[in-house]
């Protein structure tokens, strides 16, 4: 199967700011992709030239075999769009307004069906005015899926939820993901990307300064963060062999009567990794 | 047809829904034709008040409506994003657009029956005199103000301020063109300005079939000025009409 997403040395400026510095990657079918990174490093620039909103100024982009630079009838009947901020007429129903996005596409899915993917269901007939913030997101979510997409753009996605209306978001786009649909992701939430993306890219400064799959960045750091107190202050080794440190570290302290408080033992998250990787050149 | 007629169910039900578009596009025309119905003495030159106000309000309902009515709605669509969501479906813009243009004529055609209904039961004001010549004229306003309209919301850029800057328009324009009563007493600068403004001609037009019963294409010149401007605006809207927020 040809990926769903080919990216190619893609340049943009606006002005004077070069917001694309030769970003390239691809996007497999059915894979769900993070684009990672700080304000400011390229994500929704790159995510609107793929969602035919914005041209680029050179490279090579194919979404789904079309060009999003000329964005056909044919691309746009199989994407589906979670934009960082668009409004929907707020006198409609939820379920009006999925009902008018469905009469957009050739075979939409069913409108209800939708609805329960994204649990409205309670707020079927409530006018969009009337959602929270987290409901007017789902209700987002509801009609990017409504035309049946083989390809879901999502910009920042779970920006302003609280813990749980996150965990149901996540819950949801899985689910997405088991059904075959291609996901292109952009966070700021590093756990989000842990928890979802099969292979993540980390863009600075309009450049991705490493991608793969979470597990392997993770990885390529490989160093285990040991900590403890001792005398009222809190001690931190990073250590490559944690086993042997820890043997030692413990032995010691057993034949001392010393007392390890507060003992931790943390493998690098992806945040750690990504803070590396993006805060360098401030320093 | 489908995907028009489609939008267009959606476009009504969105519009009668705003309480705040309604009253002000759809009532506003109404109330000052009862206002000025009921101010105004039994004639002017010879003809009853009520006919020539009501022909007036026509006019003014027309710009009211398709210029003023449709620039604050494509605005407040554009900049908060709804327009811009609407791209990334397989909607033609075209479609959205025509759907947008039948429900401003549908609008404006249940208002003109509206004004003929309350001139002629509240004012016992005359009705058409050539009933296909004034249908046409309904079709005419639109076109023009429409138009404009979407002349207008090229250009204008916040949707804070879409309203004020319509109505700084539309209301000197409606008295100018004499929407609200007789123009013949005004200083001859005022005059002036007025004979080239596209209500001043639209008004002359609504008069000769609604009242004479002539023909929607007896004055070629008006008919000409009043399809002049409104291809003016499609003309700007062509060139400079975005569906992105103009954010950067």
């Amino acid at each position: 199967m040809p990926p769903a997403i080919v990216v190619t040395d893609l340049h943009k400026s606006y002005g004077k700011t070069r917001a694309l510095r030769g970003v390239t990657f691809e996007v497999a079918e059915g894979e769900v992709f993070g684009l990672l990174g700080p304000n400011g490093a390229g994500k929704t620039t790159t995510v609107e030239i793929l969602e035919g909103y914005r041209t680029r100024d050179s490279g090579s982009a194919t979404v789904l075999g079309h060009d999003p630079g000329v964005a056909p009838k044919a691309l746009r009947e199989r994407i589906g769009v979670v934009l960082q901020q668009s409004d929907l007429s707020p006198l409609l129903t939820v379920r009006e307004t999925h009902e008018l996005f469905a009469g957009y596409y050739a075979q939409p899915r069913d409108v209800d069906e939708v609805i329960a993917l994204v649990g409205l269901e309670d707020k079927r007939g409530a006018r969009v005015k009337t959602l929270s913030g987290g409901q007017k997101r789902r209700l987002d979510l509801g009609i990017a899926l409504v035309g049946n997409p083989d390809l879901v753009f999502l910009d920042e996605p779970t920006t302003g939820f609280d813990p749980a209306a996150r965990r149901a978001a996540w819950d949801m786009i899985l689910a997405l993901r088991s059904l075959g649909t291609t996901i292109l992701l952009t966070t700021h939430y590093l756990d989000e990307a842990q928890q979802l993306a099969d292979r993540v890219a980390v863009l600075r400064h309009g450049e991705i300064v490493r991608q793969g799959a979470p597990a392997e960045l993770i990885g390529d750091s490989g160093l285990t963060e040991i900590r403890y107190r001792r005398n009222g202050e809190i001690v931190t080794v990073e250590t490559a062999d944690p086993t042997r440190v820890l043997n030692e570290l413990t032995s010691a302290a057993l034949s001392d009567g010393e007392h390890l408080a507060e003992l931790e033992v943390r493998r690098p998250t992806l945040e750690d990794v990504y803070l590396e990787l993006v805060e360098d050149e401030s320093e | 047809m489908r995907a028009i007629a489609h939008q267009l169910r959606f476009e009504q039900k969105v519009f009668w829904r705003s309480r705040e578009a309604a009253v002000f596009i759809f009532i506003f025309p109404l109330l000052l034709y009862a206002l000025l119905g009921s101010v105004y003495g039994d004639e002017i030159d010879g003809i009853p008040a009520v006919d020539i106000l009501l022909a007036g309000l026509f006019g003014y309902g027309a710009a009211n409506t398709a210029f003023a009515g449709l620039a604050i709605i494509l605005v407040g669509r554009r900049e908060s994003g709804v327009l811009k969501r609407l791209r990334a479906t397989p909607l033609a813009p075209a479609t959205y657009l025509g759907a947008v243009l039948l429900s401003t004529l549908m609008t404006f055609a249940l208002q003109s029956v509206a004004l003929l209904v309350l001139g002629g039961l509240g004012f016992d004001a005359s009705m058409p005199e050539n009933w296909l010549g004034f249908a046409g004229a309904i079709v005419l306003g639109v076109a023009c103000f429409a138009g404009l309209g979407v002349g207008a919301a090229s250009l204008i850029r916040s949707a804070e301020g879409v309203s004020a800057v319509v109505n700084v328009v539309v209301l000197p324009m409606a008295f100018l063109s004499g929407a609200f009563g007789p123009t013949s007493d005004f200083p001859a600068v005022l005059q002036a300005i007025a004979s080239v403004l596209p209500l001043t001609y639209f008004i002359d037009i609504v008069n000769g079939v609604y009242l004479d019963g002539a023909s929607l294409f007896a004055d070629p010149a008006a008919l000409a000025i009043v399809l002049a401007w409104g291809a003016a605006g499609v003309l700007i809207a062509l060139r400079r009409f975005g569906w992105m927020p103009r954010e950067r």
